[in-house]
C-alpha cells in the first residue's frame, strides 16, 4: 500500500517534470521512487518469507513482481545514463501494473498444475515481458520524439527526450534480452503443461496468443538482424507487440478467474 | 570612497558614438594612467569591447567623480564634445554600480544574452588595470567578485547552454538524433559560410569523418586539407551519401540538388538508421518532400532560425534567475564593502575590546568575591586602561590614514587583525544596514538618490 502511494506520487512528480522546464523535479521524482522501490522490495521479500512453501504464484504476486523489475531495471538504466525522462514512461507503467495486482483478489485461483516448474516459467515470463515493456516505452518515447522533429516542435518534451539513436538502442537491447527470457519462459510453461495435463500444448486462447506474441517479436527481432527494420518501424512493432503481451496477460488472468475455460 | 561606474553600451549609444570612445589595447595603459591623474579618482578600471566603453572607478566624492570620468571621456576623443555624450551615457553608484559590472560580467547586458566574450574581456580590462596598478583594495576584490559570480551564472543556470547561432542550432538538432557523434561522418555539400561553421562545430562536438564535396574539385581537396577530411567528387556523391549520417548542404545551386527519391534511396541503403539533413542554402538545395521520408530528418535556415529565436527566449528566462543571483551577490558584497567604512570599524573595534574586557573582568572578579566595591573599581579600571591603550594607536592611526591612498587597506587590516567581520556581535549595525540589505531590490534602487551618504564625504586627496 506505502508503495503504490510512493509510486503514485513518483509518477505524479515525473509526469511534471515531463511537462516543466524545471530539473529539480527529477531529484525528487527519483528519490520518491527509489523509496518506493525499498518498500515494495521488504514486501516481496516478507511475503516471500510468510508463505516458505512453494505455493504457485498468485497474479497478484507476479503483477507485482513485474512492477518490481520494471522500476529495478529503470533504476538501473537511470544510474548508468542518466536519462530521467525515462522515469516518466515507466514509473506510470508498474504504477498501472501494480493497481491492477491489488484490484485482484490475493487469494486468486491459480493456474491449475502445481509444480515447482511453475515458479520458473512466470518468473522467466515475467522477466521477458519486463524487457518488452522496456522496449514499449523506448518505442513510445522514439515515437514522439520522431514526430516533434518532424514537426519541428522543438518543446519541452523535445528538450526533455533522449536523443533517437539511443531510443532505438534501448529498444533493441530490451528485445535481444527479453525475448529468450519469454522463450524459456514458454518452454517451461509447456514442460509444466505436459507434466500436469500430458500435452505440451493445449492450444486454449490465451496460450496461442502466447504463441503468437512470441513469434512476432521473433519476427521483430530477425527483421530488424536482417533488413534493418530498426529506428520507425521497430518503435511502432515494438508498441504492437507490447499490446500483444497485454492481450495474452488479461487473457491468462480472466481465464484463471474462470471467465474463460 | 565609492564606487562609481559611468558608460556606455549598445543599449544607450549608436556605433558611431562607441567606436569613437573605444580605446584599443596598446593605448589602455595611457588611457588608465590619465583616468587615474584626475584630482579624487583613486582606482579606475576601464572596459572596452565593441558594445560598451565603461569606466569603473573608485572616487572620494561621487559627483565630482562623474564630472571627471565624463571628463575623460570626452578627453578620449578630440571630436566629441561633453555635451554629445552626456545622453548616451548612465551612470551607477553604489550598489547599482555593482549590480551593473555584475550583470556585465554574466552577460546579462550583452546584446546576445548569455554570450561568454564578454567575461575574458572583461578579465583582459582587469589585467591591464592591475598591470598598470589603477586598482587597489576596493577594485580588486569588486572586479573579482563579479569574475566569480558571472562563472556562477554559467555553471548554475542555462544561459549558455541554448544555441543562439545557426550554425550551433545545426549541432543541438543533430544531438537530438544521435547521442554519440564521435562515430558519426559528415557530408559537407558545397562550401558556404555557414556550413563551414556548422561542420567546425560538429568537428569540435568529437565527429571524425568528415568528407567534402563541391563543384570545383580542388576547392574539396584544399577544404579537406583544413577539416582533416576526405574529398568526395561531387558527381558520386548521391551515391556516397549513405555513409553519411549528416548531410550539410549549402552550394549556390538554384534547384533541388537532393530529391527525396535520393534521399529515400539512401535512408534505405544505411538500413532505416536515421539521417540528418541541414540544407542552409538559398534558394534551398533539398528537395521539401524528403520531410515525407521516414528516418530522414531535414532541416532549412528557417528552421535553424526559428530554434535560435527559441532559445534566446529561453535565455531571457534563465537570465531572469541569474538576475536573481546578481542580486544576492551584490548583498554580499556590499556589506564587505561597507565594513570598509572608517566609522562602523572604530565603532566595532570598541566593542569588541570592550566584549573581551567585560568578559576577563566578570571572571576574574567572580573569583575574587572577597574584594571590597572599591577593590573591584580598581580592577575594572585596570582592565578598562590595558584595552584603551592596546587600541588606542590602532584608533588613531585608522583616523589619519582614512583619507590617504592606503586608506582602505589599513581599514580592511584592522579589521582581519581584531577579527572583527568573524565575532557576530561585533558586526556593527550603524544606520541599520543590516535591515536593507535584506531588500536589496528596494535598496538599489534608491541607492543613486542616497548617493552621498555623509560618512565618507571625506575631504579629497589626490594620489
Amino acid at each position: 500500500m506505502v508503495t503504490m502511494v510512493l509510486y503514485f506520487v513518483a509518477t505524479v512528480s515525473f509526469l511534471a517534470y515531463l511537462l516543466r522546464r524545471s530539473e529539480a523535479l527529477s531529484k525528487v521524482s527519483l528519490g520518491i521512487t527509489a523509496a518506493g522501490f525499498v518498500s515494495h522490495t521488504i514486501a516481496l521479500v516478507t511475503r516471500m518469507v510468510a508463505t516458505s512453501s512453494p505455493s504457485p504464484p498468485s497474479f497478484h504476486e507476479a503483477l507485482s513482481f513485474f512492477s518490481w523489475m520494471l522500476i529495478l531495471v529503470f533504476l538501473a538504466v537511470e544510474f548508468r545514463h542518466r536519462i530521467h525522462v525515462l522515469g516518466s514512461f515507466i514509473v506510470p507503467l508498474a504504477l498501472v501494473s501494480l493497481v491492477s495486482a491489488a484490484a485482484l483478489p490475493e487469494t486468486a485461483p491459480t493456474l491449475k498444475p502445481v509444480f515447482k516448474t511453475l515458479w520458473f516459467h512466470v518468473t522467466l515470463s515475467m522477466l521477458g515481458t519486463v524487457g518488452f515493456a522496456i522496449a514499449f516505452v523506448a518505442g513510445v518515447m522514439y515515437l514522439i520524439q520522431d514526430r516533434l522533429l518532424k514537426s519541428k516542435r522543438f518543446n519541452v518534451l523535445y528538450a526533455k527526450l533522449p536523443a533517437l539513436d539511443f531510443l532505438d538502442r534501448l529498444n533493441q537491447q530490451s528485445i535481444v534480452l527479453g525475448f529468450p527470457l519469454l522463450t524459456l519462459g514458454i518452454v517451461t510453461g509447456a514442460i509444466s503443461a505436459e507434466f500436469a495435463r500430458g500435452s505440451y500444448v493445449s492450444w486454449n486462447p490465451e496460450q496461442t496468443w502466447a504463441l503468437v506474441t512470441w513469434l512476432f517479436y521473433f519476427v521483430v527481432l530477425l527483421g530488424r538482424l536482417t533488413v534493418g527494420w530498426r529506428a520507425k518501424r521497430a518503435a511502432y512493432l515494438t508498441v504492437i507487440g507490447f499490446a500483444c503481451v497485454i492481450l495474452t496477460l488479461v487473457g491468462v488472468v480472466l481465464k484463471g478467474h474462470g471467465v474463460l475455460s | 570612497m565609492h564606487l562609481i561606474v559611468v558608460g556606455l553600451s549598445h543599449k544607450t549609444a549608436p556605433v558611431e558614438i562607441r567606436e569613437k570612445l573605444a580605446v584599443p589595447d596598446s593605448r589602455l595603459g595611457e588611457a588608465l594612467s590619465r583616468l587615474c591623474s584626475y584630482p579624487g579618482v583613486k582606482e579606475g578600471v576601464l572596459l572596452s569591447t565593441c558594445n560598451r566603453v565603461e569606466v569603473y572607478s573608485v572616487v572620494d566624492e561621487i559627483e565630482p567623480g562623474y564630472e571627471r570620468i565624463q571628463e575623460f571621456f570626452a578627453d578620449t576623443h578630440l571630436s566629441l564634445s561633453s555635451e554629445q555624450l552626456t545622453p548616451h551615457l548612465y551612470w551607477h553608484t553604489g550598489d547599482r554600480a555593482i549590480a551593473h559590472l555584475f550583470r556585465v560580467a554574466a552577460s546579462l547586458d550583452s546584446m546576445i544574452i548569455g554570450e561568454s566574450q564578454i567575461l575574458g574581456q572583461l578579465k583582459d580590462a582587469f589585467e591591464a588595470a592591475l598591470a598598470h596598478k589603477t586598482t587597489g583594495v576596493i577594485m580588486n576584490k569588486v572586479v573579482k567578485k563579479a569574475i566569480s559570480v558571472a562563472k556562477r551564472v554559467r555553471t548554475e543556470t542555462k544561459i549558455s547552454e541554448m544555441a543562439v547561432s545557426v550554425s550551433y542550432a545545426a549541432v543541438e538538432l543533430a544531438k537530438k538524433i544521435f547521442s554519440n557523434l564521435e562515430e558519426k561522418t559528415v557530408l559537407l555539400v558545397g562550401a558556404g559560410e555557414m556550413a563551414k561553421l556548422a561542420a567546425r562545430h560538429l568537428i569540435a562536438q568529437g565527429v571524425r569523418h568528415v568528407r567534402i564535396t563541391t563543384r570545383t574539385a580542388q576547392h574539396a581537396i584544399d577544404l579537406a586539407s583544413k577539416f582533416g577530411g576526405t574529398p568526395v567528387p561531387f558527381e558520386q556523391f548521391k551515391d556516397e551519401m549513405a555513409s553519411a549520417d549528416i548531410v550539410l548542404v549549402s552550394t549556390g545551386a538554384s534547384h533541388y540538388l537532393l530529391s527525396a527519391e535520393d534521399v529515400h534511396r539512401a535512408v534505405k541503403e544505411r538500413m532505416n538508421r536515421p539521417m540528418f539533413l541541414i540544407d542552409i542554402s538559398v534558394p534551398r538545395n533539398i528537395d521539401p518532400a524528403v520531410r515525407h521520408v521516414d528516418n530522414a530528418f531535414l532541416f532549412d535556415i528557417d528552421d535553424l532560425t526559428q530554434r535560435v529565436e527559441q532559445n534566446r527566449a529561453e535565455r531571457l528566462n534563465e537570465a531572469e534567475k541569474a538576475e536573481q543571483m546578481v542580486v544576492e551577490e551584490v548583498g554580499m558584497l556590499r556589506e564587505w564593502m561597507q565594513s570598509l567604512e572608517v566609522t562602523p570599524t572604530i565603532v566595532a573595534l570598541r566593542s569588541r575590546v570592550d566584549e573581551i574586557k567585560q568578559a576577563e573582568v566578570d571572571k576574574t572578579l567572580g573569583r575574587l568575591a572577597h574584594l571590597s566595591p572599591h577593590d573591584r573599581e580598581l580592577v575594572e579600571g585596570m582592565a578598562s586602561s590595558i584595552v584603551n591603550k592596546l587600541i588606542h594607536s590602532t584608533m588613531v592611526t585608522l583616523k589619519s590614514e582614512v583619507n590617504s591612498s592606503s586608506g582602505v587597506a589599513f581599514i580592511e587590516a584592522a579589521r582581519r587583525f581584531f577579527n572583527l567581520d568573524h565575532s557576530a556581535s561585533s558586526r556593527p549595525e550603524v544606520e541599520g544596514d543590516a535591515a536593507r540589505s535584506r531588500c536589496l531590490t528596494h535598496a538599489s534602487d534608491e541607492s543613486a538618490h542616497e548617493a552621498g551618504t555623509p560618512e565618507t564625504s571625506i575631504p579629497k586627496r589626490t594620489t
